[in-house]
């Protein structure tokens, strides 16, 4: 069970205030979409919660324990580029977080355990449709490919949240529908929570459990920065819970 | 092998000089011909010296390459290891870099009278100058080739689970490695050069020793063969370092 609970949040970079008064409740398996403006916090949001800026106030629950002030091992993350280790080969992207969480010292695995590791990767290598691909090198493969493996590679250690920021923005629209049905079949296998900032409203609509939209209530045009943006519509949505893929 | 032309053409030219030069006088010694270039290249390498009973090529060979890859050797462990660190720690980048940045514009030959004085005429003295030329611009590079990671990289494999030291071995040294033979192959020119200079002034041996002995007789015979000769040296370590990169680090090669 994970749950996510947000209360009078604020967030403020020396007088501008980003995000002001932000209330929230996730359940456990929701796939949550953020949608919103430019500049209207919605990167700043995923970043606390992924744990690379922290809140000005207000109380950021996970499960009721306050959340780590350092990316983790139960928070995943596909950013939309550049996330992808260059020197190791597809396979060995994946297997990197299975070795790290696995062999503190070393970061590698020998043996039978490098085996069972090889196996799950396999898996996951078959489950994101990139078998074929296993031994090349991320620069050699497409946008869509690399975006993929970048994913299975955040769920492979099976991490409780899943943060998702704008993950198919650099994609070609014909690509985008098959990493949809490919997320949806992730987030029903590991049961796991996804927070996704997207720009496309009608890819929030289609995937997600929960619709947020952030937006600035209150504006002063005399001082713009005076002002945060909150959560303006919280829109619960059937979404594709199980059933799917 | 349109490439060999440049080199044909200087050769063809430096005999017809040569030749002209020697028809005029014959006891000119500023271009000699290639025979009598010939003929020392042969002496040096294959007969033995009169005085020293050694093969005085080899020898100088061998003890300017070992002075020159303890040197790099040093070099790399220390600009890999303190690169490193300070690309990766903050606290260090903030305390050391501005300092590595000051030794490193200490031109390295104004220090020599001092490496004499303090560690003496030895071999560690001229080891110590190149690494005071060469280690330094190394750190800086590493530090700042590690600092250009992308960050998204070191969240996500902090996302991953990664400690610090976990991230270091696994995320940026082997990022580092084709960096640092990059580093290594530019710094080869100044190494000789810091080799040569050290040479030149307190040695009993090498091929910078050798040049600047015998220029008091003239001996271009001598001098261009072994310019020659250091010129190779240093081509074959590019090349060696090169084929290393694209061999050992495959993934280079597709422009990540």
């Amino acid at each position: 069970m994970t749950q996510v609970t947000i209360k009078h949040l604020w967030k403020e970079f020396g007088g501008q205030v980003v995000l002001e008064n932000v209330n929230l409740h996730v359940d456990d398996h929701e796939f949550v979409t953020i949608v919103g403006a430019s500049g209207c916090g919605k990167t700043t949001f995923l970043k606390m919660l992924l744990g690379v800026e922290t809140p000005s106030r207000g109380s950021f629950l996970i499960d009721g324990e306050p959340l780590a002030a350092e990316p983790g091992p139960d928070r995943g993350i596909v950013f939309q580029r550049y996330s992808l280790f260059p020197h190791l080969s597809v396979r060995k992207n994946l297997l990197l977080g299975l070795e790290l969480r696995d062999s503190r010292l070393f970061g590698r695995l020998f043996g039978a355990p490098r085996r069972r590791a090889l196996e799950k990767a396999q898996e996951l290598l078959e489950a994101v449709g990139l078998q074929t691909a296993a031994d090349k090198y991320p620069a050699q493969l497409s946008g869509g490919m690399q975006q993929r493996l970048s994913i299975a590679q955040s769920v492979i250690c099976e991490p409780k949240i899943l943060l998702l920021d704008e993950p198919f923005g650099a994609l070609d629209p014909g690509i985008t529908s098959d990493m949809h049905t490919l997320i949806l079949k992730l987030w029903n296998m590991n049961k796991m929570t996804i927070f996704m900032v997207t720009h496309d409203l009608k890819e929030s609509f289609a995937l997600g459990t929960r619709l947020l939209v952030f937006d600035k209530v209150r504006v002063d045009p005399q001082a713009p920065e005076a002002f945060g943006a909150t959560i303006t519509f919280n829109i619960p949505l059937k979404g594709h819970r199980s059933g799917y893929g | 092998m349109l490439s060999m032309l440049p080199f044909i053409l200087v050769v063809c030219a430096y005999i017809y000089y040569s030749h002209a030069r020697l028809l005029e006088n014959p006891g000119d010694k500023l271009l000699p011909a290639p025979a009598t270039i010939a003929a020392t290249v042969h002496r040096y390498a294959f007969e033995e010296d009169e005085r020293s009973g050694d093969r005085l090529l080899w020898t100088d060979t061998g003890a300017s390459l070992e002075r020159l890859l303890a040197a790099l050797a040093i070099s790399a462990v220390a600009g890999l290891s303190l690169g490193l660190a300070i690309g990766v720690l903050p606290y260090l980048r903030a305390t050391i870099a501005p300092f590595v940045a000051a030794v490193s514009l200490i031109p390295p030959l104004a220090v020599l009278p001092i490496l004499f004085i303090v560690v003496g005429l030895g071999e560690a003295a001229k080891i110590t100058l190149i690494v005071v030329g060469v280690a330094p611009v190394i750190v800086r590079d590493l530090a700042m080739r590690t600092a250009e990671l992308p960050n998204e990289q070191i969240i996500k494999a902090q996302t991953l689970g990664a400690s610090t030291w976990q991230l270091v071995i696994r995320v940026v040294l082997p990022q580092m490695w084709p960096r640092l033979i990059d580093a290594l192959r530019l710094c080869l020119g100044s190494a000789w050069l810091f080799l040569i200079a050290a040479e030149a002034i307190a040695s009993t041996e090498g091929l910078g020793y050798r040049i600047f002995l015998v220029r008091r007789y003239l001996a271009m015979d001598v001098i261009l063969p072994y310019v020659a000769w250091i010129t190779l040296l240093a081509f074959t370590m590019d090349w060696l370092l090169r084929l290393l990169r694209t061999k050992a680090f495959a993934w280079t090669a597709f422009g990540a």
